[in-house]
């Protein structure tokens, strides 16, 4: 009989994975059934503990056993299941048909090995070619997937490489022997936005030129809807549902998916919101020429190397009292310094700040006390931002046991659950402790510790960027709620321009310490001035495939190294 | 890497002057130190004599600069029992405990490398319960006792080795295997540890993710990573296996370092324990920075900082 | 803190016991381990008052009575030393020496190391820097001889000695500390305790040392039995502790002079040594397997995978 093709590349059938743990058995994929078509990008899109991850982990026998067990089901790969086949044929096919590329790609790369010797090693593995022959082959990837000086390149370490450099080190070592599908478990996550385009830009490039299947596993809905040709939606274990990427965007029909769909930050309306006239009153915080440097050092004795980091390089604004600042940028464009100077956590290196006409800078003692009573922090790590062995009540109460004035000592019980409430916490949470929560509450906690003291300004150090999208929306729902409310000022910074879209009245895009476009985010949005702001816009996935498509076809991709 | 080195030297000569400033304000602090270094039956003409010719009646800064002076002449002072310069009494016991040394960590790191693999291999199985039960008693070995039963046992029941002194190998393994069990049962541990970390860390998925063979996943890609946790340890036994050899020397009569040292405390020869003490410490120091350079050049982290 | 309308919600966190009594009886090393130190500790604390002056009781009919024998009572079961005082009773009352010393020394060492660690890591600078070139030079130094040193210079006794091996074990803390305040002060909820406005000693006690502090307490237990070991071996070299006091190690140093005729003089302190820091180490492993979320499952799963 002539050679039959198999309908589907990959076929996943009823797949049920069990993890054993103290609390019980946990079903962590529970019976899932999907395809994936040669030339075909299936999303898996499902916010953190869906199991999505795990499930591409049993495509590749990479589920430590114990604790971890597949207890049901079917992969299979051209027709024939995988799960019967034995260790030695399932290592036959990883990295030679199918492969697999990682998030968090420094633990990912072999810290002692060359990534050159790391790529080549796909080839030995598999016996392709000579190691000599390996080498060259592995040189030739690095330059096909946009790594500059591939011959010397090679020779270094995976800590000698950028994020997004790493990333395409991975991608070269999957694509090494051409496998037929490619598995992608959230490849862009940790990366900036217009670094994260140009990854997604060659896999798609790449996923052209070789017609392999991919299966894209994510929690960004903007990447789902920029590289997905269908989509499941995992939520606790299962597929809630499945089908073309318009069908799922247009009309999602699980409540789940819905919820997804309405959560997305930038949806977030706030009509009761008006936006404070800075001209009418003198401005809560002037930031004038704000200039942080570091020195670098090297050597035995830590010596000047006279070269310095320009973190902060002269920036100058106003904020009013009441107003929502947005600042946005990406990684190293100075934003969480300046967000740190403002709060006296870092002297600048030159400029004023002045607080309500006070020379913030030379503040000392009581006055610097008063001044911490009114500007107060929310940071964007939930878990580190709580100490774990205080109480969320001691948690809450810490402020007034330093500025024992404000409340008195018999009104704290009833204050921390005022104010639990207020956040949308139960009075009872005011007994536990920070672990037996889950990142929004831990974060809604951060959150009510700033309201203690009723201050006037709030900054949130990417308050949000840790967090689920649909839990995202919450918060920032939260926050403007209590703008309204408590005439508090924010200057909320985010590396996601989407996330302050709506929220914020005004925006300043930072790049490299500077202010290279400020304006209301209304002009920002609709009419960015700035080549970097408009290169950050069209980086920056939108969860609406006509769009993306429209996007692609147009090739309005920027051009921006890594 | 150079850099690297360099600093790390500097910082082990700077310990090495700190322990040189140590021991000479030890020895002053008892107040008189002629009664540190002559034996206590010493007349008080004597006592007189020794403390004027030493300048002991010098203010104390003055002392140590003398001090100072003769330890960069390789002046450790005369033993005043053997009658002779403390180094070379220090210098002649050293090789022995060298060799000792040198012999029982080769042993230790070589036999934990094996053992500890194997059970890192199946965590939970067999041999890593039966491997962990007996490093742990390794590592809970009280060396001196160890010692006493295995005379008794070995030599006085059994008669098969002789109870102590040096001569044919048969003297050699009692001593070693005293010596190795501490480090080895540590070792082990480490060697477990380390190696289920890294079995089961994110490069080793990568690594089965390409389909690359199990065997090289243990020994290239595992076993690489987990060797920079042993060296560590590796060395800080090394170091400490000093301890174990002052034991090990006084109940096997071996005159090496260990027993010298004893020796001279007990009567009371502070010369050749100053000098004994500055050997070893010269001696942790060197192999310190050979540990440094393997660090350096398995580890291009470290290499590139 | 105490008034009847302070702050009630400050609640202690919940123990599940009942769930660490579980885990230990599922790993029967441990389980094994704990109870035989419970024994120990319980002899340590009211052995001497049990045994009254039985240890110190001369027979000299009974001089290096063998063991094995129940002829004379119980107390004669391990055998009779030199001076035909009961073996079992001496060991009973040097444990309390025995364990006395450790846990001084472990204790004191932490609370010095400890102390030292959060001034090196918090304030940094000058202090730091020479807290720490401190800690290189006693770090480089085999511990055993610089106890050595020490007690050739000072006169031995159980104070010295408590003394010294607390200085031997120093660095351990002192580094642990400062390398958790380093990590712990770059934390988020240092930050914002300070934009609250909260000042350097309310950080250091209020968020440093309750989170420094257990790990502090589980280093002491496996260094418990490594101090165990150190004055074992300096009793056992004459220069630890002075008789009268007696300890295990002192009673092996004793009984190596009757290695031909009485092995038993040394064998049972030894033996009483070595299962108590078998049972420190079994039991801290245990622990260490018990904490760690990526271990625990070892624990927790019933049924075993032998290979």
């Amino acid at each position: 009989m002539a050679e039959a093709p198999y309908r589907h590349l990959l076929e996943v059938r009823d797949l049920t994975v069990e993890f054993h743990t103290s609390v019980g058995t946990i079903r962590a994929v529970d019976g899932i059934s999907y395809h994936v078509d040669r030339g075909e990008t299936l999303a898996i899109l499902g916010e953190s503990g869906s199991g999505k991850s795990v499930e591409a982990a049993a495509i590749l026998n990479l589920i430590d056993t114990p604790p971890g067990y597949i207890t049901g089901g079917e992969i299979l790969y051209h027709g024939e299941d995988l799960l019967q086949m034995s260790a030695e044929q399932r290592r036959e096919i990883n990295g030679r048909q199918i492969a697999m590329i990682f998030q968090d790609t420094l633990a990912h790369l072999n810290p002692v090995y060359s990534v050159g010797w790391q790529i080549a090693e796909t080839f030995r593995a598999h016996n392709q070619c000579s190691p000599s022959e390996a080498e060259t082959r592995a040189i030739e990837l690095l330059g096909r997937v946009g790594i500059p000086d591939p011959q010397m390149r090679a020779g270094q370490y995976p800590h000698q490489f950028s994020g997004g450099q790493r990333q395409r080190v991975m991608i070269a070592m999957a694509l090494a022997l051409e496998p037929d599908l490619l598995i992608a478990d959230e490849p862009t996550t940790a990366l900036d936005v217009t670094v994260q385009a140009q990854i997604l830009d060659l896999l798609k490039r790449l996923q052209t030129e070789e017609g392999m299947g991919v299966v894209l596993i994510t929690h960004d809905l903007g990447v789902a809807a920029d590289m997905a040709d269908r989509i499941a939606v995992m939520h606790s274990g299962k597929i809630v549902e499945q089908g073309t990427v318009e069908q799922v965007f247009r009309d999602p029909q699980h409540s789940y998916t819905q919820r997804l769909m309405n959560a997305i930050p930038g949806r977030v309306e706030d009509p009761d919101h008006e936006a404070p006239d800075i001209e009418a009153a003198p401005p809560l915080l002037q930031v004038h020429d704000v200039v942080k440097h570091y020195e670098v050092t090297s050597g035995l004795l830590r010596r000047s190397t006279g070269q310095v980091v320009r973190a902060v390089d002269g920036v100058t604004f106003d904020l009013a009292a009441g107003e929502t600042l947005g600042v946005v940028g990406e990684s190293g464009s100075g934003k969480s310094t300046l967000g740190r100077t403002i709060l006296r956590l870092e002297e600048p290196t030159g400029g004023t700040i002045t607080y309500r006409s006070h020379d913030l800078l030379a503040l000392s003692g009581a006055d610097l006390l008063a001044f911490r009573r009114k500007v107060q922090v929310v940071f964007q790590d939930p878990y580190s931002s709580l100490n774990p062995r205080m109480s969320v009540a001691a948690i809450v109460s810490e402020p007034w046991s330093i500025h024992r004035d404000v409340v008195p000592r018999r009104e704290w019980n009833d204050r921390v659950i005022d104010l639990l409430e207020r956040v949308g916490l139960q009075p009872d949470h005011a007994r536990r402790y920070p672990h037996q929560f889950s990142g929004g509450q831990r974060q809604r906690i951060a959150i009510a510790r700033a309201l203690a003291l009723q201050p006037e300004l709030i900054v949130c150090d990417e308050a949000v960027s840790a967090l689920d999208v649909s839990i995202q929306a919450q918060v920032i729902e939260l926050l403007a709620e209590l703008r309204d409310e408590m005439g508090l000022a924010y200057i909320f910074i985010a590396h996601d321009l989407h996330v302050v879209e709506h929220f914020a009245d005004r925006v300043l895009v930072m790049q490299a310490g500077r202010i290279v476009e400020q304006g209301t985010s209304a002009q920002i949005f609709a009419a960015p001035k700035h080549s970097y702001t408009q290169a950050l816009l069209a980086a920056s996935p939108v969860p609406d495939p006509a769009v993306q498509a429209e996007r692609r076809r147009n090739s309005l991709t920027p051009a921006i190294a890594s | 890497m150079g850099q690297y080195i360099s600093r790390r030297s500097v910082h082990g000569l700077v310990s090495l002057i700190g322990l040189l400033i140590l021991v000479f304000f030890l020895s002053r602090l008892t107040g008189d130190p002629t009664n540190l270094f002559l034996p206590l039956d010493a007349s008080v003409e004597t006592r007189q004599e020794f403390a004027e010719r030493h300048g002991f009646n010098d203010p104390l800064l003055v002392q140590f600069g003398r001090y100072i002076g003769d330890l960069a002449q390789f002046d450790f002072g005369t033993s005043l029992r053997q009658q002779r310069p403390a180094m070379d009494a220090a210098l002649e016991a050293f090789p022995t405990t060298l060799k000792l040394a040198a012999v029982t960590m080769f042993l230790a790191i070589s036999l934990a490398l094996i053992v500890g693999a194997l059970a890192a291999y199946r965590p939970g199985g067999r041999f890593d319960r039966t491997a962990s039960v007996i490093s742990l008693a390794g590592a809970s070995a009280p060396d001196f006792w160890v010692a006493i039963v295995g005379i008794l046992v070995f030599a006085v029941s059994l008669r098969w080795l002789p109870t102590s002194g040096t001569g044919t190998w048969l003297h050699w393994i009692m001593p070693i295997t005293v010596l190795l069990i501490r480090p080895f049962g540590l070792l082990v541990q480490v060697v477990r540890g380390t190696m289920i970390s890294a079995l089961s860390s994110a490069y080793v998925k990568t690594a089965r993710a390409k389909g690359v063979k199990e065997r090289v996943i243990i020994f290239v890609h595992a076993l690489r990573n987990s060797t920079l946790p042993v060296i560590t340890v590796a060395g800080d036994q090394a170091a400490a296996i000093v301890n174990g050899a002052v034991i090990v020397e006084t109940i096997f009569g071996w005159p090496g370092i260990g027993r010298l040292m004893i020796d001279s405390i007990i009567q009371r020869d502070f010369a050749i324990v100053q000098a004994t003490v500055l050997l070893t410490a010269v001696a942790i120091f060197v192999m310190n920075i050979v540990i440094d350079v393997a660090y350096a050049v398995l580890d291009p982290r470290i290499r590139h900082n | 803190m105490s008034e009847a309308s302070g702050p009630v919600l400050i609640a202690p966190e919940e123990r599940p016991i009942r769930q660490v009594a579980l885990l230990l009886w599922r790993d029967k090393f441990a389980f094994v381990a704990a109870a035989y130190l419970s024994i120990v500790a319980f002899f340590a604390v009211f052995g001497p008052w049990l045994v009254g002056d039985l240890a110190t009781s001369l027979n000299l009919r009974l001089r290096n009575a063998p063991p094995g024998s129940i002829e004379h009572g119980w107390a004669f079961v391990l055998g009779a030393d030199a001076l035909g005082r009961s073996i079992l009773a001496r060991l009973i009352v040097a444990s309390q020496n025995t364990l006395g010393i450790a846990a001084a020394a472990v204790c004191a060492a932490m609370i010095c190391g400890g102390t030292l660690g959060l001034i090196a890591g918090y304030v940094g600078k000058w202090p730091g820097a020479i807290i720490m070139r401190f800690t290189d030079v006693l770090m480089s130094f085999p511990s055993l001889l610089l106890a050595l040193v020490v007690l050739f210079v000072f006169e031995p006794g159980v104070k010295n000695v408590i003394i010294v091996l607390a200085i031997t074990r120093i660095p351990i803390y002192l580094r642990t500390t400062r390398a958790e305040v380093l990590e712990i002060r770059e934390r988020m909820f240092v930050t914002a305790a300070r934009v609250m406005g909260a000042g350097s000693i309310r950080i250091v006690l209020r968020h440093v040392v309750p989170i420094v502090a257990p790990t502090l307490v589980t280093i002491a237990a496996i260094d418990f039995a490594l101090v165990m070991l150190a004055e074992s071996a300096l009793s056992f070299l004459g220069v630890g502790i002075q008789p009268p006091e007696f300890t295990w190690g002192a009673m092996v140093a004793l009984g190596r002079n009757y290695l031909g005729s009485a092995w038993w003089l040394a064998f049972w302190p030894g033996l009483a040594i070595m299962l108590t820091t078998l049972a420190l180490n079994l039991l801290s492993s245990w622990a260490r397997m018990a904490t760690d979320p990526t271990q625990r499952w070892r624990l927790e799963i019933t049924d075993k995978y032998d290979g």
